[in-house]
């Protein structure tokens, strides 16, 4: 108790005729127990209601609030005041979208990356609702949860060396969505299938493997398994490609 | 100005909202979805515990059926449900699990052969049956005679939810997230579409539809304290309320637990009390069993919740920055119990709060959690008063809560009732043709403009909206909590009456240009003080306890008088609602009777009333020998 924290908030509104991006300064008294989330709200309710942020469940779980605190990608709902310096500095997630201070689009980043991966079970079984359900495996269908845990934060993408240089990268979170569905023997797609989405320079060969994406991972989802499994699988896939073309 | 058609405009793209969407568009019909936050942050992903439907594969949940499902949601309702909603859920319910199988949902499954669970600190053995096995598992929850939740790990809402709004992705269907509906355009019969606002831009646009669906979730953040996300504010509620035609069922009914966490009022299990958990004041003393002495922490959920409530207001709070609570202590149940069994209440602490559960205290308070009440519909969804506006989801007051809901049971409402509404929106669709009235969607769209306008510049006044809803929020934890009496209602109706004077006079600190929040506060706040009038108006008019409703001037749950429902119209330029009743229920397949558990007194319904509209149904033989 009885800090002071000073805040420098990245602040650009794009709606705003002849605003510019730049720092601004605020300074607030820490209470117990407070985060990032208690603070940006505070700042904004007492002080500049034009502050621009996005919060939602507040706990952790929805994915909304990443932003870059002290250079590193992370959820402001769960970062507590008394664990940063006195002098707290943040910026919106880059790659995404600005859509204002530290809100960024991540909502059409997604929407697209569906799209790109057809994040759906692929199957020609029609649902009947007279039947019993089909039976699955309790191990596999806890495999499937473990890779289903994606917030879509957005941390991984923006961490990412390859994402940063190029547009069209899929990232670690695409990459991870189809290795979910690899894993769950209801969706029917082929290995050729999915090498026709990922194997290439913007899916899986466009990796370079340093691993910032599971560092940054609030759910810490197991990314780097995910990557070396597909790359393994695709580079397969790949020769067998080869082989098919002579 | 943009202008966007389709035959159904889904207002809210949580589970309920996405479920009756892929309905339509499995039938060939265009569906968009708007969402203030991108489809997969809804609320509904929160829920952990998991969605109730009476498969019966499990060995605790042997014997389970519809049938014995409908009686635990009838008497988990107080009486105060529509039974034929409660009959509709409890049969479509396993049907709807094993379609999300299919779609998606990687549900745990019927490992066969010995295993071990706890009760009330004890162990207990079970066999899985061979046959049975890899079929969708239930775990058990408060209120039902059997094992019947389905579950994903400890992520069921985010699970099934990311199967939806896959399946969203597969049909096609447009779900545009940062858009916030703030009007319906109506010209006072028929519903034609909402005014939104870009939260990308800040611009104002256009969706015309045929149908349109609000699906947008509770309203906890009317509360100062509440588990719910910061987007349930009642945003939904309002666009239907506000046009002067369209009821808010049951206002008085909202559910409150005891142990959401100070500050941020995130839930920490029930599970910790369960387990052997204490609940401590300010000098770490127990309390619970001074006023409860055979369950002592142990009693229900609305037990609890007034016990701290009482014991607070007598004094013994712990006094903290955010306001005063108690605390839960689990220091005792030692280390292993806390890494394993409780990882998840572990987690919050050391995320949210820094505290050590295993050394430190808890600091918790009782949390404002759902929201039984919502827009009034039929049986089919459809909302009172407004041609081709439904709801389904916690926005919605269906009807199968009543005045209490039981856990698992509102995650499943959301698809049950999505996949029901969904289907008979589509007959509404089949062969309607529609013409859009230019002058009424003119008209709307000119008051949206105008009153926008007015709040940047201050014309109304210049106060603060944040103060206001603060006022507003004190003014419900007060007087609408889980305690109420005629002194702290009638203190609260004549607060929240001046908090409305304030609410129509609020101005821009900020130039409100582009996502700008203060701005989608200034829109709401009006709207939010008639919710919460609703709120205390309702509850001060009930004269009895059901449910959530906890009248300590009248303890006894009355059906003599109040076996009904209550209706709450706000016409255009009123300054108090207009409370109407209607019955809670056009038959009985259960007859009133004790719920079993909660104690309290029941005046009993007239004989003749409840015999005349009982039916023959299998369920009165078991609900007899239950
Ligand atoms: C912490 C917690 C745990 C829970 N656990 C369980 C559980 O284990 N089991 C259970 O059965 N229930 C549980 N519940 C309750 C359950 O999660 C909710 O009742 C349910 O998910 C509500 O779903 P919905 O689809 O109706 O609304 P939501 O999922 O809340 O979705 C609402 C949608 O509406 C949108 N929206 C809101 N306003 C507007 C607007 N003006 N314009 C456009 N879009 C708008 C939002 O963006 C969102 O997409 C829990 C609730 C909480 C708070
Ligand atoms: S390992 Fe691959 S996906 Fe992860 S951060 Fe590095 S380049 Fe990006
Ligand atoms: S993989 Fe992890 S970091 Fe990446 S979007 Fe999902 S939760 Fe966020
Ligand atoms: S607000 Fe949901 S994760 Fe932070």
């Amino acid at each position: 108790m009885g800090r002071q924290l000073k805040f420098e908030i990245f602040r650009y509104n794009p709606e705003k005729e002849g605003d510019v991006p730049r720092m601004q300064e605020y300074t607030l008294d820490e209470t117990p127990n407070m985060t990032l989330f208690i603070a940006l709200n505070r700042l904004r309710e007492e002080q500049d209601p034009s502050l621009i942020f996005d919060f939602c469940c507040r706990a952790g779980i929805c994915g909304a609030c990443a932003m870059v605190i002290n250079g590193r990608p992370g959820l402001a709902c769960q970062t507590k005041t008394k664990d940063q310096p006195g002098h707290l500095i943040l910026h919106p997630l880059p790659v995404f979208k600005l859509v204002g201070d530290l809100s960024v689009d991540t909502g059409v980043w997604f929407r697209e990356m569906y799209a790109k991966t057809e994040s759906w079970v692929h199957t020609n079984k029609v649902f009947d609702p007279t039947q019993e359900e089909e039976r699955m495996d309790n191990e596999v269908a806890e495999q499937i949860y473990e890779l289903e845990r994606c917030i879509e934060c957005g941390c991984c993408i923006s961490a990412c060396g390859t994402a940063r240089l190029r547009d069209d990268f899929m990232g670690a979170a695409a990459l991870n969505r189809i290795a979910r569905f690899v894993v769950d023997p209801r969706d029917q797609r082929t290995d050729e299938q999915y090498f026709e989405v990922i194997g290439n320079d913007n899916g899986i060969f466009g990796c370079m493997g340093l691993l910032a994406c599971e560092d940054v991972c609030p759910k810490g989802l197991p990314l780097q398994n995910q990557l070396g499994f597909l790359r393994r699988k695709m580079g397969i896939t790949a020769m067998k490609n080869i082989f098919r073309k002579k | 100005m943009q202008t966007y058609y389709s035959d159904l405009l889904v207002i809210g793209a949580g589970l309920a909202g996405e479920r009756v969407a892929c309905e339509a568009a499995q039938n060939g019909f265009k569906a968009t979805c708007l969402s203030i936050v991108p489809a997969r942050r809804s609320h509904s992903s929160a829920a952990q515990g998991g969605m109730q439907a009476a498969l019966g594969n499990c060995a605790k949940g042997e014997g389970d059926g519809p049938d014995v499902h409908f009686i635990d949601t009838v008497k988990g309702s107080d009486w105060g449900c529509d039974q034929e909603v409660a009959r509709l859920f409890a049969d479509a319910a396993p049907i709807e699990m094993r379609r999300l199988a299919a779609w998606g949902v990687p549900w745990n499954r019927v490992v066969p052969g010995q295993s071990f669970y706890f009760k009330g600190g004890e162990k207990f053995e079970k066999y899985e049956k061979e046959e049975n096995e890899g079929l969708i598992t239930a775990r058990s929850f408060g209120g039902t005679a059997k094992w019947r939740t389905c579950y994903t790990s400890d992520g069921t809402g985010h699970a099934v939810m990311c199967t939806m709004d896959n399946r969203c992705a597969e049909l096609g269907i447009d779900v545009f997230d940062k858009k916030e509906a703030i009007a319906l355009i109506h010209d006072g019969e028929t519903c034609m579409g909402a005014v939104v606002r870009c939260l990308r831009t800040g611009q104002l646009e256009v969706f015309l539809a045929k149908a349109t669906a609000i699906c947008t979730g509770g309203f906890g953040r009317i509360y100062k304290a509440t588990t719910n996300a910061v987007i349930c504010d009642g945003g939904g509620h309002i666009l239907a309320h506000e046009t002067g035609v369209v009821p808010i069922g049951n206002p008085e009914s909202i559910q409150f637990h005891p142990t959401g966490i100070v500050p941020t009022d995130i839930l920490v299990t029930e599970g910790c009390r369960g387990d052997g958990g204490t609940l401590l004041d300010v000098n770490e003393e127990r309390f619970m069993h001074i006023y409860e002495p055979e369950k002592a922490e142990l009693a229900s959920r609305d037990v609890v919740s007034r016990r701290m409530t009482e014991h607070m207001r007598a004094g013994k709070g712990v006094k903290s920055p955010y306001g005063e609570h108690l605390w839960l202590d689990i220091r005792h149940l030692g280390d292993k119990h806390i890494s394993t069994k409780l990882r998840e209440v572990d987690e919050i602490c050391h995320h949210f709060l820094g505290v050590d559960p295993r050394v430190e205290l808890i600091p918790v308070r009782p949390t404002q959690h759902y929201t039984m009440a919502g827009i009034r519909t039929n049986k089919d969804g459809a909302a009172y008063g407004l041609k081709g506006l439904y709801s389904a989801g916690e926005a919605a007051c269906w009807d199968m809560h009543g005045f209490n809901r039981l856990g698992g049971n509102s995650l499943a409402e959301t698809v049950v009732a999505g996949g029901i509404i969904g289907a008979k929106i589509v007959e509404f669709l089949k062969g309607y043709e529609t013409k859009f009235d230019t002058a009424a969607i003119n008209a709307e769209v000119k008051r949206q403009q105008e009153r926008i306008h007015d709040v940047i510049h201050g014309r109304n006044g210049k106060l603060n909206v944040y103060k206001v809803r603060g006022e507003m929020q004190d003014a419900l934890m007060k007087g609408c909590f889980v305690f109420r009496n005629k002194e702290g209602l009638e203190e609260c109706v004549a607060t929240l009456q001046s908090t409305l004077e304030k609410a129509r006079k609020v101005g821009l600190v900020s130039d409100g240009a582009g996502p700008n929040h203060e701005l989608a506060a200034a829109l709401k706040i009006e709207g939010q003080v008639r919710l919460a009038l609703c709120i205390a108006q309702a509850a001060l008019m009930r004269t009895e306890s059901r449910g959530s409703h906890n009248r300590e001037d009248f303890p006894e749950r009355n059906d003599a008088e109040w076996l009904n429902r209550t209706l709450a119209y706000w016409p255009v330029g009123a300054d108090m609602p207009d409370l109407k009743y209607e019955d809670t229920t056009p038959l009985f397949e259960l007859p009133p009777g004790d719920r079993g558990y909660g104690g309290g007194k029941i005046i009993p319904a007239d004989e003749k009333y409840v015999k005349e509209r009982t039916i023959k149904s299998p369920v009165t033989e078991i609900g007899k020998k239950k």
